[in-house]
Parts: structure tokens; C-alpha cells; sequence
């Protein structure tokens, strides 16, 4: 009997193993091809020059200030958002039918494929709203797609927060505001920060919604910068500039015929993949932080 | 009424009430939703002196005191009926037309378990005053000074006001809890069994504590210690099954309770 169990024991083991393996692997033989065709191609010139149709001439620069432009524009409107109806949701609202509808109506639009929203950004941003293929149509078509995650991540950490806490905050004669700003958001930061910067980092490697709205594959100019030398010495024109993104500018060498290009995308896939471990990294490290600052 | 019971201290003149009273609660009534969890409790809270809650657990003591911070406003589909009297304005804090966190303001409540803020010892402290918008630094180095040392606690971490509440010890983080309550000056002190999760030690410092607090604060403490409601408490109600039954001096009620169910749960027979 006990050798029987043991052997289920054993056995169980062993497939987890493998599964493990096999997950493992994967990644590693991408990651690993990638490398090998990609990383020679990898220089200063890869990195600041504009797309060529010489494969060993082109470069990133586009893509590589798109993304991040792009990123900076979700983030600013997602985060806030995010968060806050999350807060709201979660310290705020009273439990009734309506705020059940949108728990599940959020949790389901956190499922829907990427394309849907493009479709939405499509009609509603680049049409009705004329904000044109820009990058605040992306911006703004990115931090809807992460604006479900935000929010379930977010009300996660929030409803970690012992109930304790926030009575002993009310018990002192705290506001509602006061025990939600001074408690319940420092104490759950880390979760909520590796939540932002997870759905960030899946944020930036989307590419269906961006070829929605009507990105650019080939571009050879960068947006106008955010900095001028006359007063206000700001300029938000960068908002409404055409771009590209690190995905569309891969896929648009992968397509291509050549040796060369294919050389190139690897080499942009490897500063993607680089981008979002780059940003996992961080999220772990925040985490690391607010864990060491904040303990029961 | 039992008519065979012995003949005990029944009759109105005998019967003993507090002077000089700091809260009083007149037919209160409480309900979760439709459960009805106090029924017409009418509670006389006297000016520094310590009144216990005791009963069996889930007879409502607990319910009983978090009615007096309105703490059962944070959850929905709670209903208040009766009053609560805070004196000597003689206010009706159950009224419509004040506001909870006016009510918290005025009294200050230590939990069941110890619940510090993952903050320093000096931030949980000045915690009170900081959302009442105190943030001159001498007047909070003060006051949290004083209420440490109100709470018994000044010696052991005046070193360490920087150091995380949440790596003292039980006892020390329960102290740090009562010292924040303090903080305010609070006109009355609620204590949820604030003994409950610690060892014998802490506890026999805090009802030390208590005992010297009562000098400054009316304290009004539930415990489910039966002994330790007869060692510091001067008055003591006995609660059943949401129901007041006995309310005497302690010392009254331990040696001579005039209810024969309040006699049967001190002497251990249930509970």
C-alpha cells in the first residue's frame, strides 16, 4: 500500500517536472534563438537610427521612442484610473446590484481580445473624437486594455489590507479619504505597483490594436520634442505626431524578403523581450522595497 | 422571576447606582439586518470609574460597546434604535444629525487584537492627532510623550519612537494601542477584550494600567474573563443573549448577584 503511494507521489513529481521543463524550455529556445540571430545586429547605430532599406543600415529609433512615448501615455491615464475606480469600487461603493454588474463586467473586459479595442479606438478616438492615428489614440487605446487589470489587481491588494487596520483608523476619528490615503494605499502599494507594471509590460509588446488604429510601419521621422526654447517651454504637438511601435517595426522586417531583415527583427524582438523583463525586474524589485518598509 | 429564590437585594432602595455619570445608554436596541442583536439595553456608565461588560460569548458585548464609536456605521444594513447619552452635554450620539466621526472624536477604542498601524511607534501614536490636522512638532513630541507614558510604555521604547509598532511585542504593541488612544485625551476609553490574545503576564500590566488610567478616563471594558472584570472594574454588567440582566457594583454583583442566571455564570455553571 505505502509503496503504491509512494509511487503516485513519485510520479505526480515527475510530470510536474516535466511541465516545467517544457514551459522552461520553451521560453529559454526562443529567448535562445533570438540571441543567436539577433544579438550580433545589436549596436549604437541598431539603436539610433531611423528604418532603411538597406537591412544593415536601418535601425530602431522610431519604434524604440514610439513605445515609450506611448507607454508614458498609459500610464498617465491608466494608472489613475485604474486605481481609482478600483478605490472606489472596493472602500467607496455600497454593495448593490449595479456594482455587481460592473465586478463582472470588469473581471470579463480584462478577457476581451485586443483587437476589440482597437476597433473601439478605431471608431471612437481616431473617428468620432479626429485624435487621428497618434500617439495619444494609442496611448489612450493601450491604457483602456489595461484598465481592467489595473482595477482587479488593484482591489486584490487593497482587500489584502486587514479590516482591522481600517477600523482602528475610523476608531481615531479618521475620514473615510484618510484611512483610504494614510492606510489602505500605502500598505498595499506593492501589490498595486507590481499589478501597473505587469499590465504595462503586457501593454507593450500589443500590437493588434495599435495596427487598428493605423499605425505606421516605415517611418523616418521622430515626434517633435516635448521641450521648446520659447515660453511655455513645453509642447504636447509630440501627442498628435504619427508613430510606430517596437512590434509593427519587427513585423514589418519579418515580412520582408531577405536574410538581412530577418536578422533585424530578431534583434528588435530581443530589445522588446529585454524592455518587458526590464519591467518585471522592476516590478519585483518594487515589490521587494515596499515589503521591506511595510511589515505585520 | 423565580418566587422560591431567597429573598436578596431586590427592593429599589437597596439597589446602588452610579452619581456622577459620563454616558448612559437608554433602551438600545441594535440589529444586523434582521437579526436583532441587543434588545433594550439601558446602561449607566459612571465618570472615572470602570464599568465591565461580562456574558458569554456572542451575548453582544462587543456589539454593545462598538455602538458607542458607531462603529457599526461602517458596514451596511446596521440599525441603531434608543439612545446613547454622552454627558455632560447630555448629546444623543446615536442621533441623525450627528455625524460618526464627531462621535470617534470624542472616545477612543483599543481592539481585541492588537492592531497597530505597520508604522513607527511615534506615527501610530500621533496618528489621533494627525487627522485632526496637529502637525506642529512640539505639541505632538509632547503629547505622544505623555500618552506613552500614560500607557506604561515610555521606558521600554523612548529609544526607539522610529521603530516599527508591528515588531513590538503582544503586550507592547497592545500598549502601543491604548497610548494612541490616549493620545486625544479621549472623554471615554472603550475596551474591546483587550487581554485576549496576550499572555499572563501583559495582561496583569494592563489591568495595572487600567486601574491607574481610571484616575483620568471613564473606561468601559468587555472582557470574557470573569475574573478579570472583578479585579478592576467597579461596576459590571451582566449581558445574556443580547439582554442586560444584572447591572450592580461589581463586588455586589460577584458576591450577592440578585439574578439567578447571573449567579450560575460566575459561579462557572454555564458560559
Amino acid at each position: 500500500m505505502l509503496r503504491r503511494r509512494k509511487f503516485t507521489e513519485v510520479l505526480f513529481k515527475a510530470v510536474g517536472l516535466c511541465s516545467l521543463a517544457l514551459a522552461i524550455g520553451t521560453l529559454a529556445l526562443l529567448f535562445g534563438a533570438l540571441i543567436v540571430e539577433g544579438a550580433s545586429r545589436i549596436d549604437w547605430q541598431f539603436l539610433t537610427s531611423f528604418p532603411s532599406r538597406r537591412a544593415t543600415q536601418a535601425g530602431i529609433l522610431p519604434a524604440l521612442v514610439g513605445s515609450s512615448l506611448i507607454m508614458l501615455v498609459t500610464a498617465v491615464v491608466g494608472i489613475p484610473l485604474g486605481v481609482a475606480a478600483a478605490i472606489y469600487l472596493e472602500e467607496y461603493a455600497r454593495r448593490t446590484w449595479l456594482t455587481e454588474l460592473i465586478e463582472v463586467t470588469v473581471m470579463n473586459l480584462a478577457g476581451v481580445p485586443s483587437i476589440i479595442f482597437g476597433l473601439l479606438a478605431l471608431g471612437f478616438f481616431v473617428y468620432i473624437l479626429g485624435l487621428g492615428a497618434s500617439i495619444l489614440t494609442a496611448g489612450l487605446t493601450l491604457a483602456l486594455l489595461i484598465l481592467p487589470v489595473v482595477i482587479v489587481t488593484t482591489r486584490e491588494a487593497i482587500r489584502a489590507i486587514p479590516v482591522q487596520i481600517r477600523e482602528a483608523a475610523f476608531a481615531l476619528g479618521a475620514t473615510k479619504w484618510q484611512t483610504v490615503s494614510h492606510h489602505v494605499l500605502p500598505y498595499s502599494s506593492a501589490g498595486i505597483l507590481t499589478g501597473i507594471i505587469l499590465a504595462l509590460s503586457r501593454a507593450i509588446g500589443e500590437t493588434a490594436p495599435i495596427v487598428t488604429i493605423g499605425a505606421l510601419t516605415f517611418i523616418a521621422f521622430l515626434p517633435p520634442a516635448p521641450f521648446t526654447t520659447e515660453p511655455p517651454f513645453m509642447s504636447f504637438e509630440w501627442l498628435m505626431s504619427p508613430f510606430t511601435v517596437m512590434p509593427i517595426q519587427m513585423f514589418a522586417w519579418v515580412s520582408r524578403p531577405g536574410e538581412d531583415f530577418a536578422g533585424n527583427a530578431a534583434a528588435a524582438g530581443l530589445v522588446l523581450v529585454c524592455m518587458t523583463l526590464a519591467m518585471n525586474g522592476l516590478a519585483i524589485y518594487v515589490r521587494y522595497l515596499m515589503r521591506k518598509r511595510v511589515s505585520w | 422571576m423565580d418566587v422560591m429564590e431567597l429573598p436578596r437585594l431586590e427592593s429599589p432602595e437597596d439597589r446602588v447606582w452610579p452619581k456622577l455619570l459620563k454616558a448612559e445608554t437608554r433602551a438600545l436596541s441594535f440589529s444586523y439586518g434582521h437579526r436583532l442583536a441587543l434588545k433594550n439595553l439601558s446602561v449607566p456608565v459612571e465618570e472615572y470609574k470602570i464599568t465591565a461588560l461580562i456574558g458569554p460569548s456572542g451575548c453582544g458585548k462587543s456589539t454593545f460597546l462598538r455602538c458607542f464609536n458607531r462603529m457599526h456605521d461602517l458596514y451596511p444594513e446596521t440599525r441603531y434604535q434608543g439612545e446613547i447619552l454622552l454627558y455632560p452635554d447630555n448629546r444623543n450620539i446615536l442621533a441623525r444629525d450627528v455625524d460618526p466621526i464627531e462621535v470617534r472624536m470624542r472616545l477612543a477604542m483599543v481592539f481585541q487584537k492588537p492592531n497597530p498601524f505597520p508604522k513607527s511607534v511615534y506615527e501610530n501614536v500621533a496618528y489621533g492627532l494627525k487627522v485632526r490636522g496637529v502637525t506642529d512638532r512640539r505639541i505632538l513630541d509632547e503629547k505622544v510623550e505623555q500618552a506613552l507614558r500614560s500607557a506604561a510604555l515610555w521606558k521600554e521604547v523612548k529609544d526607539r519612537l522610529s521603530g516599527l509598532a508591528t515588531s513590538l511585542s503582544g503586550g507592547q504593541q497592545q500598549r502601543v494601542c491604548i497610548a494612541r488612544a490616549l493620545a486625544t485625551d479621549p472623554e471615554l476609553l472603550l475596551l474591546d477584550e483587550p487581554t485576549s490574545a496576550l499572555d499572563p503576564i501583559a495582561t496583569a500590566n494592563i489591568e495595572e494600567l487600567l486601574l491607574d488610567l481610571k484616575q483620568r478616563v471613564t473606561i468601559l471594558i468587555v472582557t470574557h474573563n470573569m475574573q478579570q472584570a472583578a479585579r478592576v472594574s467597579d461596576w459590571t454588567a451582566f449581558m445574556y443573549l443580547g439582554e442586560l440582566v444584572e447591572f450592580g457594583l461589581t463586588k455586589q454583583l460577584f458576591t450577592n448577584p440578585s439574578k439567578k442566571q447571573t449567579e450560575d455564570y460566575i459561579t462557572g455553571r454555564f458560559g
